[in-house]
C-alpha cells in the first residue's frame, strides 16, 4: 500500500473545486516555471526579493512539485537559497 | 584571471569614517595583489536573518574583482582576522557569466534564424493573391 505507482500529480483540492465529486478533477491548471516565462539566465543570491518566494515560514526550501519550477531551474534556485543563507539573507531555520 | 564576487558583513556600531576606511583598505589588498576592481557596492545596512555575534543588522559591502586565487586568498585572510566584520563569502562567477552570455548568444541566433522565415512567409503570403 506504501508504494503507490507514480501518476503524475497528486490531486490536490484546490480552492474552487471544493467538493466536487465525480471525475471532474482533471482540469487543474498545468503549473509553469516562472523562470522559464521569465527567461531568466541566472538565479543570483542577492536577489532576496526572488528567493523569498520559494521560503515558506520555516525557512525550508519550497519543493518544485509545489512551485512548478523546472529541475535545471529548482537546481540553480537550491545554490543561491544555500549562498543566501551562509551570508545572513535567508534563515536558515525558522527564527526562534 | 577570474572574476569573484566578496561580499562581507561589517558590525552595525561600526563609526561610519571607519567603515570607510575599512572598504578602502579592502580594496588596496584587492588592486595590491593584482586584481582589478570591478565594482564596490556599499549595499548599506540590513537586518540578518539570523544573529552573528550577537548582532541582529549588519552592513553588507559587495566587492567584484577581477582577480587571481593569490588575491580572493588574501582577502579572505583579512577578512577573516579583521575585528569588525561578522562574516564574509566569496563566488567565483565568471563561469557563470560565461554561461549566461553563451545563452544570449543562442538566444539571439535563434531569433535572428527565426525572423527571415517569417519574413519570407509574409512574402509568399502576400504575393499568392496576386
Amino acid at each position: 500500500m506504501g508504494s503507490q505507482p507514480r501518476s503524475g500529480p497528486p490531486h490536490r483540492r484546490e480552492g474552487g473545486g471544493g467538493g466536487g465529486g465525480g471525475g471532474r478533477r482533471f482540469s487543474r491548471r498545468r503549473k509553469v516555471c516562472r523562470f522559464c516565462v521569465d527567461k531568466a539566465d541566472h538565479i543570483d543570491y542577492k536577489d532576496i526579493r526572488t528567493l523569498s518566494h520559494f521560503i515558506p515560514e520555516r525557512g525550508k526550501i519550497l519543493p518544485s512539485r509545489i512551485s512548478g519550477v523546472c529541475a535545471p531551474h529548482q537546481r540553480r534556485l537550491m545554490r543561491a537559497i544555500k549562498q543566501a543563507r551562509n551570508i545572513a539573507f535567508l534563515p536558515f531555520g525558522s527564527e526562534a | 584571471m577570474r572574476i569573484y564576487e566578496t561580499i562581507f558583513i561589517l558590525k552595525p556600531d561600526l563609526p561610519e569614517e571607519e567603515a570607510g576606511n575599512f572598504v578602502t583598505q579592502m580594496e588596496g589588498v584587492v588592486t595590491s595583489t593584482g586584481g582589478t576592481l570591478q565594482k564596490t557596492d556599499r549595499m548599506g545596512r540590513r537586518r540578518l536573518a539570523y544573529k552573528i555575534q550577537k548582532y541582529h543588522e549588519g552592513e553588507y559591502v559587495l566587492l567584484v574583482s577581477e582577480a587571481g586565487p593569490a588575491t580572493v586568498l588574501e582577502v579572505e585572510r583579512r577578512l577573516k582576522v579583521a575585528e569588525p566584520v561578522l562574516k564574509y563569502m566569496t563566488v567565483r562567477t565568471d563561469e557563470h557569466l560565461k554561461r549566461i552570455a553563451k545563452k544570449q548568444r543562442e538566444r539571439a541566433k535563434r531569433s535572428a534564424r527565426k525572423k527571415p522565415r517569417q519574413s519570407a512567409q509574409s512574402a509568399e503570403s502576400a504575393a499568392s493573391p496576386a
